[in-house]
């Protein structure tokens, strides 16, 4: 709100100064309210103009280099990969003007939302550059570089089956993650909660732990049944390290006191694992999860792409066989949602767990 | 046993730590019996061993010589017979004020068939309707409300304070040493507390233990004889307390000096 409002002594107003300030504050206030909606609204503006210059960008500037505009037929519609961009151009508008409208309504979001206005303009702008410099004009090398629209089209042509890897290759995540974060748990409290096996265990945990779990690929290959599980073996191997070590570090700096406390009230050994030491843990075992997430990506995709019949990896092994890059892309597109996705979820998990923690960490 | 012959009975206790190079006389010979349903407080300069005392008791430590019974048992470990309340409270972070009171009922695998307590002890120490706040959410004076609610859950037939109002302001810890003369008085728990602060021993309890250092060692017990409640600023109140400040040859260095440390 702004407090600049002074009075003029000389207008002989003076007397009334204090009730005009508070008048003048309100509406000043009201105003204030005004300009902050004008403002938010040309940020919405501002953050979907730059999708519609890309969209207008690519609706009218004429196609200039030779570039085979494929056309499939879905559901008894004619699409050919330009409309696929448009359209896929107009659904981000449509999601960022909602964004806008929501956040609108609460003043934490409101700001980020305005804060981020520039940057999603600029993407806008990046698309547009992209898509002319990719497709229109193909003034970048090819085939390396094809532009947006091209990209998108590989879901046209083979959707189900990038769908189909997709699966798989979270199926691979989810297995390895679960059984990597349980097993780390579990080695992870031995070794914080028993002195004998801190000592047998700890040294072997680090000296194999700083080795990156592909390096086991070749015995993985060799040892398990399915390459299914020999990659869910890399994955739970890279995940256990980060887990294990950090969850025993949380249960070893437990204060004593907590422990002495625990006893006193009545608590046995499995009271004050479970629900001392355990508790007492938690942020290091997130801190845990956190590293090993992104371990587990790494591996997940370098196992795929080092022989599994499966996965965005070996989509992209697939793909690159052929020079098909913008198939590559559309890999990796789908990659980075789908694995910001995960660290989003981790993350909201992280929160509501740790929310007896909120304000001790200022 | 009869009512008067030591409830709670600590017979040539000694307790040595080894520093580096020197040994450190704790506790030298104490001698200390309390009875059912009393009120004391053990008062003294730092490093007499007041908390030695009472983590002894508690079970939390081992005396080297001595014995300590407590109605003709002996203890050897904790027990949640003996509560402990302790200087920073010790709460669990992880868990809400309700959780954290019905800590001692869920250790002990009895929460179902007392959840009504919990409320009850909410009620009882002023905590109602922070129910679901977490530690980090409440002020100090309430902490430590639900550290001795905590321990009281448990219906100890003794609790044991450390300085529970030591991190206070001297407003919050008048409102607690109330509440603390009220718990005692409905729950009728044996209490030993630990304390800088004189005038929280007198208007506490029934009997003060004056403690010395290097050795540490019981130097006097005094009985205190005003009636409860008391008053603040009664006369016998201010009597016992220039009394007790000369014990420590403070009250002629500073007229009224706030607590004697
Ligand atoms: N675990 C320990 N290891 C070594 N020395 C200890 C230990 N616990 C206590 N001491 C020593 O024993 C003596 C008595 O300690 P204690 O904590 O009982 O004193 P206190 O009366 O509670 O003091 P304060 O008022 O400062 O809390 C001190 O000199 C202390 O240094
Ligand atoms: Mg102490």
């Amino acid at each position: 709100m702004k407090k600049d409002i002074k009075c003029n002594p000389s207008s002989g107003q003076a007397d009334f100064c204090i009730q005009n300030e508070i008048e003048k504050e309100k509406i000043s206030a009201k105003e204030d309210q005004e300009d902050k909606i004008g403002k938010y609204w040309k940020k919405i503006i501002l953050t979907i103009f730059g999708f519609l210059l890309a969209l207008l960008g690519n609706y009218f500037i004429p196609q200039k280099a030779a570039v085979e505009i494929a056309v499939y037929r879905i559901g008894g519609l004619h699409f050919d990969i330009n409309d696929n961009y448009r359209i896929v151009l107009l659904a981000l508008m449509i999601c960022f003007l909602l964004d806008g409208i929501i956040s609108g309504k609460n003043e934490k979001n409101r700001k980020h939302y305005a804060h981020m206005a520039a940057f999603r303009f600029v993407l806008g702008i990046v698309l547009l550059i992209w898509d002319i410099g990719g497709t229109k004009l193909q003034i970048f090398t090819q085939p390396f570089f094809p532009g947006p629209a091209q990209i998108l089209g590989a879901f046209l042509e083979e959707g189900p089956f990038i769908f189909q890897n997709t699966l798989y290759s979270l199926r691979l995540y989810a297995v390895g993650f679960f059984i990597g974060t349980t097993v780390g748990i579990g080695t992870g409290i031995l070794i914080g909660w028993f002195p004998t096996v801190y000592y047998w265990v700890h040294p072997v945990l680090h000296m194999t732990g700083i080795i990156p779990a592909v390096a086991w690929m070749p015995f993985a290959l060799t040892l398990f049944p399915t390459p299914f599980s020999a990659a869910v073996f890399l994955i739970v191997i890279c995940v256990w390290f980060p887990v294990a070590s950090l969850t025993a570090m949380g249960i070893k700096s437990t204060p004593k006191q907590l422990f002495e406390a625990a006893r006193i009230l009545g608590g046995g050994n499995s009271y004050l694992v479970f629900h001392v030491a355990v508790p007492h843990a938690l942020p290091e075992i997130f801190s845990g999860f956190g590293t090993s997430n992104a371990f587990a990506f790494t591996t997940l995709v370098m196992a795929e792409m080092m022989g599994q019949p499966g996965g965005l990896g070996y989509y992209i092994n697939l793909s690159q066989v052929w020079s098909a890059y913008y198939k590559v892309f559309a890999a990796i597109l789908v990659m980075a949602i789908l694995f910001s996705f995960i660290t989003v979820l981790l993350h909201a998990v992280e929160l509501r767990a740790l929310r007896w923690q909120r304000g001790l960490l200022k | 046993m009869s009512e008067n012959s030591g409830f709670l009975q600590l017979s040539h206790i000694c307790r040595t730590y080894q520093d580096d190079e020197n040994e450190i006389e704790a506790l030298q010979n104490i001698n200390l019996e309390v009875f059912r349903g009393e009120f004391v407080s053990l008062i003294g300069a730092s490093g007499c061993g007041k908390t030695t005392t009472l983590r002894l008791i508690a079970g939390l430590d081992k005396p080297q010589a001595g014995h300590i019974y407590l109605e003709g048992s002996e203890i050897t470990g904790t027990d949640p017979k003996r509560g402990f309340v302790f200087q920073q409270g010790a709460l669990f972070d992880w868990l809400t004020v309700e959780d954290n009171i019905a800590a001692g009922l869920k250790a002990r695998h009895i929460y179902r068939r007392n959840k009504e307590k919990v409320q009850q002890f909410i009620n009882m120490t002023g905590l109602t309707g922070f129910e679901k706040a977490f530690p980090h959410q409440i002020s100090g004076g309430m902490a430590q409300r639900v550290a001795i609610a905590r321990g009281l859950i448990n219906a100890p037939e003794i609790l044991l304070l450390d300085e529970p109002m030591g991190a206070l302001d001297s407003f919050t810890r008048a409102a607690l040493q109330d509440k603390l003369r009220e718990l005692q008085k409905i729950s009728r728990t044996t209490m030993i507390l630990v304390t800088h602060d004189v005038d929280e021993a007198i208007y506490l309890s029934d009997r003060i233990v004056i403690m010395t250092p290097r050795p540490g060692r019981i130097s006097e017990i005094i009985t205190v004889k005003i009636p409860k409640p008391r008053q603040r600023g009664g006369v016998e109140f201010l009597e016992l307390r220039r009394e007790l400040l000369e014990k420590f040859e403070l009250a002629s260095a500073k007229p009224q000096p706030e607590y004697v440390i």
